[in-house]
């Protein structure tokens, strides 16, 4: 089975989050640092909050990370996920820093589905190191397997 | 200066809570409000302030105009959704203590149909704002975004589905003994609730509130002009909002601390602005779309220490008479009805005029509270001194 997710909601790209997908698509997990002190940010967003700067450049980190937490969702759901429930959704802490933080999923490999994973073995702290996964024509996901 | 003891809810009133009603949000809200203003016997043309959810369908000209209000001087709304509901209430109290108005309605009036109580099931295909970290990956709904926070709760502080089992249960037994929560029937045990389908692992059904349809309406006075109306005032000692440093809403994963969520920040100037702690509040009303969000809020309210939420549910600590706190003592949200939390603010009233169906033996001091996960508010309210 193919891993993508027919009419999944995908993000909607603007000028703060492009460079974040142009990385993913080149296979880099990349977060914001500020130009002007050197603060990491992430989800992606205009201002530096420790410096007020709006000067930003763009770091890829290493793609290794542990589970923070992690949900298991059931029915009722969007009607593009039903096919593939219950599946498993992780937050990640990144290595380089563990307060950031990504949501993803945890799959058996790169070309799984959401649901490859049995949730029963999940467990809070494992190792995991991301994949980059296509979904529709323009976004590539970043999701994760075990380290 | 602070509003403390200025001002009072003086009337309240409902609906019916029913599954599905007929009558229009609209209607609804027509109904609860003028119920509210007989309740303190105050005529609608003396109507002057008005305030409630950004998430409101009911424009207040709509209503003004229906229920016969008088010239409106201040009216404003407040967002967040769940988070609203005592902020609504309080931006009223300080509409009536700066004189912007004399008499100010406060309401919520929500359909389980309406286009915007579900806002998870209308996503498009393009998501915006901060929820495009989120969505893409399948955390959809509101019921997801507080499981995951739930599970690494449970994960730091050893909680565990017995605790909040606790939550549903105290609940329940609250709602049985109260005719108006639409649960009012229904008895529920620890096996159905250990035995009930997931929504989100780890919370299954039981840790969801109700859907409901329902309206609910308060009218907020100076505390002078209170105590000569018909019923016993249920003074407003404090209020607070919060938003807390770094918050993201729902999905607050991305701060230091996400265990620390807006409570903690509504607490501080609602503890500060004060006369009373923690330990004088003889029975609470928390907002509760979510079984977590109660020792969650304990925690952040000050009822007890950092971790120690889920414990403090423990031994029916939660349940009326003789719970440590007794709290949701109407059925709340997962048991009574889900109208936004305004439900809460309804039943904090009660227990300050003794009329609850699970009324706490001479209660002086309620605090009712908005959603934790959310931008949020509180109200401290007391009897009259
Ligand atoms: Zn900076």
């Amino acid at each position: 089975m193919s891993p993508m997710i027919d009419n999944a909601p995908l993000p909607a790209v603007d000028e703060t989050s492009q460079p974040f997908w142009d990385g993913t698509a080149l296979g880099e997990l990349r977060v914001q640092r500020c130009a002007a002190c050197g603060t990491r940010r992430f989800p992606p967003r205009p201002m530096c909050p420790a410096c007020q700067s709006l000067d930003v450049e763009w770091e890829a980190m290493s793609g290794r990370a542990t589970v923070w937490s992690f949900i298991v969702p059931h029915p009722p759901l969007l009607p593009a996920f039903m096919p593939v429930a219950p599946y498993n959704v992780i937050v990640v802490a990144l290595d380089e820093d563990p307060a950031l933080r990504m949501v993803g999923n945890l799959i058996a490999d790169a070309d799984a589905s959401i649901n490859s994973v049995d949730p029963a073995t999940i467990t809070i702290g494992e190792a995991v190191r991301v994949v980059f996964q296509p979904a529709g024509e323009e976004i590539v996901l970043p999701r994760w397997v075990r380290a | 200066m602070t509003i403390k003891d200025r001002t009072a809810i003086a009337g309240i009133g409902q609906t019916r809570f029913a599954k599905s009603l007929p009558e229009s949000e609209l209607a609804m809200a027509c109904q609860a409000i003028t119920a509210a203003l007989d309740d303190a016997g105050i005529d609608p043309g003396e109507v002057d302030g008005m305030c409630s959810y950004t998430m409101e369908q009911n424009i207040e000209a709509e209503v003004a105009r229906n229920v016969g209000l008088g010239d409106v001087t201040w009216f404003s709304q407040i967002g967040y959704g769940g988070g609203a509901g005592c902020g609504v209430v309080g931006n009223a109290a300080m509409a009536v203590a700066t004189g912007q108005c004399h008499v100010a309605i406060t309401w919520r009036s929500r359909k389980r149909g309406a286009a915007t109580s579900r806002p998870w099931a209308q996503v498009s295909n393009r998501i915006s704002g901060s929820w495009q970290w989120s969505r893409p990956w399948g955390l959809l709904r509101p019921v997801d975004e507080i499981a995951m926070l739930t599970r690494r709760y449970m994960h730091e502080y050893g909680a565990t589905r017995d605790h909040l089992a606790n939550v549903a249960l105290a609940s329940r037994k609250h709602a049985n003994r109260n005719p108006a929560a639409t649960m009012h029937d229904k008895t529920m045990t620890r096996e159905q609730y250990l035995d009930a389908r997931w929504i989100s692992e780890p919370l299954c059904l039981f840790d969801n509130c109700l859907e409901t349809d329902g309206a609910v309406a308060a009218v907020v006075v100076s505390a002078e002009r209170a105590r000569d109306l018909r019923q016993p005032p249920a003074v407003i000692h404090a209020f607070g909002q919060g938003l807390n440093q770094q918050h993201q809403v729902m999905t607050n994963y991305f701060r230091d601390d996400p265990l620390m969520g807006p409570a903690w920040t509504c607490a501080k100037v609602l503890w500060h602005n004060a006369d009373l702690t923690p330990g004088d509040v003889d029975v609470a009303q928390i907002y509760d779309a979510f079984s977590p969000l109660i020792p969650l809020s304990l925690e952040g309210y000050g009822f007890c220490g950092r971790g120690e939420g889920a414990a403090f549910t423990e031994d029916g600590g939660l349940e009326w008479p003789d719970g440590r706190l007794p709290t949701n003592t109407s059925g709340a949200g997962m048991s009574e009805a889900y109208v936004h939390g305004f439900n809460l603010i309804a039943e904090g009233v009660r227990q300050i005029r003794g009329t609850s169906t699970s009324q706490v033996k001479g209660a002086e001091t309620c605090l009712v509270t908005s959603g934790e996960g959310v931008p949020t508010s509180a109200l401290l309210l007391t009897a009259a001194r």
